[in-house]
């Protein structure tokens, strides 16, 4: 368990993303607890499917590496927070990544800036040659 | 390899995804459409997406690219029953399928493919 | 509490219960009764059950202080009487003169008892007056937290009466917006819309927005973005109702609804959608 501010944040799960078939098992656990932490099914669909695009970045671009989620408690709301670590070449220009249509991969570039549309809070650290961080939460609403 | 059955009705190619795809499923999937559409002279081309409770942008390419494809070798394509969760999100993501025609339930998507063939 | 002076008080506060009961009666019910929601037996009763929990924390307790866990049942009984309160209209000064009314006579009470020992009463009667001031004070947050609850829930059910999707005709839905369009809001709207559409199987929804005082550019995307994802679905939009200010404002934000059907009035979008499910609208002058 960690405390940041008045967040309390408990792992709930860690998943390695090496494979297609991860991604995959991946988007199911995050809809597990999407239902535990009782997200309505909007909210539940739109932060599975933000962990489905970033999961491909990290799988693509990143070489594979690790996502981890966990449960947010603060006061009496509760969220999801999902962090993303790769060793891969990182992103040189986070800004022109995080615009619609940039795309390294010949896809249609929605990725990064479409999974910060559908989360509440959005945080990338990257560091060309050492990898990327990225970190999406989602509260429940009310 | 696992694949997603396509059935044929008439001049039409009918596939009800009922997975959760990951990506080499998806592409084996346009690749196996593509084949069949050329094989069965098909005019028409249905994706029932309404067991799917996640659609991202990947998949969603796919399914614009498919039906993309469909048009050059002649065919409609029509994708059914999308969740409206679903619906929402892809719109938020910035995806709006504008090329693909949509319909309700699997009915109205053949109703609207035999009428676009009249 | 086994000092000498908590002894005194529970003492008082047993032999003249009766007498305490009437004078906080007499300076309380005047409140209660004029709210017209309560009867003076009603009342009596509340006090006496207030007074024994409090006598019986008193007992067990060697501080006066409401926050330790004897006091429990005591915040447990003024936690409810607050919430009742609330939700019956009280003011929040109403409720907490339920504790305070006991101080007066309370006071004149202890002067009378510990009249030999001024040290003694002054001790006494501050210590009580800081207790029944944090058990004042207890309630109001209480009272204030029920408030804000009240008016969550009161949002919550205004929000789905405020976005009531109807049938027009078969497989045509109508969605006429009242009042201002936010963020929250809108997500409602469009999610009842698109699971409306789902269960009716409809194919064409109006969105009527006569109700609505503004369009703004937020408002405008909100409406793009219904408008989109029905169109996923397998539905399609008519926005109608759309006034001459509000065409202004949408074509100096630059909003762009080339693709979407407007009308004027959803009488006309009717027709359209009419026309549209194969059904025509004919009027006496046409048949003739």
């Amino acid at each position: 368990m960690m405390h940041v501010g008045d967040v309390t944040e408990t792992l709930a799960a860690e998943v390695g993303l090496r494979s297609d078939e991860e991604i995959v098992r991946l988007r199911q656990i995050v809809r597990d607890h999407a239902i535990a932490q009782g997200f309505s099914l909007v909210d539940q669909t739109k932060f599975v499917t933000a962990a489905s695009e970033l999961a491909r970045n990290t799988l693509q671009y990143g070489g594979g590496g690790d996502a981890r989620l966990s449960k947010l408690t603060n006061g009496v709301r509760v969220g999801l927070r999902l962090r993303f670590v790769d060793r891969g070449p990182g992103i040189a220009d986070i800004e022109r990544a995080l615009r619609d249509g940039f795309t390294s991969g010949g896809g249609l570039g929605l990725g990064l800036g479409g999974a910060r549309r559908l989360c509440d809070e959005f945080e990338i650290q990257s560091e060309p040659g050492k990898g990327t961080v990225v970190s999406i939460t989602k509260w429940k609403l009310r | 390899m696992e694949r997603i059955p396509i059935l044929r009705m008439g001049n039409c190619l009918i596939v009800a995804i009922q997975v959760d795809m990951h990506d080499r499923l998806a592409i084996a999937l346009q690749d196996d459409l593509t084949e069949r559409i050329v094989k069965d002279k098909a005019k028409g081309v249905l994706i029932d997406i309404s067991a799917l409770d996640v659609v991202d942008s990947f998949i969603g390419r796919m399914i614009s690219n498919t039906a993309a494809m469909a048009t050059v070798l002649d065919a409609e394509t029509v994708v059914v029953g999308m969740q409206p969760s679903v619906a929402i999100t892809l719109v938020e993501l910035g995806l709006t399928l504008s090329g693909v025609s949509t319909a309700l339930n699997v009915e109205k998507g053949m109703a609207l493919l035999q009428q676009r063939r009249r | 509490m086994d000092t000498p002076k908590g002894a005194a008080l529970i003492e008082i506060l047993s032999r003249h219960r009766d007498a305490l009961l009437t004078e906080w009666l007499d300076q309380h019910l005047s409140i209660a009764l004029r709210r017209g929601l309560t009867t003076e037996a009603e009342m009596r009763e509340q006090f006496r059950s207030f007074l024994n929990v409090f006598t019986d924390a008193l007992q067990r307790s060697d501080i006066l202080d409401a926050n330790r866990p004897e006091w429990e049942p005591v915040r447990a009984f003024l936690a409810e009487m607050s919430a009742h309160r609330a939700r019956q209209g009280y003011t929040p000064v109403e409720t907490a003169t339920f504790v305070f009314s006991l101080k007066q006579p309370l006071y004149v009470r202890l002067r009378t008892e510990l009249d030999d020992d001024p040290a003694a009463l002054s001790e006494v009667s501050w210590n009580v007056n800081l207790l029944l001031d944090s058990l004042g004070l207890f309630t109001t947050e209480v009272f204030q937290r029920s408030r804000e609850s009240i008016i969550a829930r009161q949002q919550e059910e205004l929000l789905e009466l405020s976005t009531p999707v109807v049938q027009l005709w078969e497989g045509i839905l109508a969605l006429p917006l009242i009042g201002t369009l936010d963020s929250a809001r809108t997500q409602v709207v469009m999610e009842s819309l698109l699971q409306k559409i789902v269960e009716t199987g409809a194919g064409i929804a109006i969105i009527d927005i006569t109700g609505v005082p503004t369009v703004d550019t937020l408002v405008a995307q909100h409406l793009l973005k219904t408008v989109a994802a029905a169109r996923l679905m397998g539905a399609d939009c008519i926005i109608s109702g759309i006034r001459p200010q509000i065409a202004q404002t949408i074509v100096h934000l630059g909003v762009d609804l080339t693709n979407v059907t407007t009308k004027s009035t959803l009488a006309d979008a009717f027709t359209v959608a009419l026309q549209r499910t194969g059904s025509s609208v004919l009027t006496p002058s046409a048949t003739a």
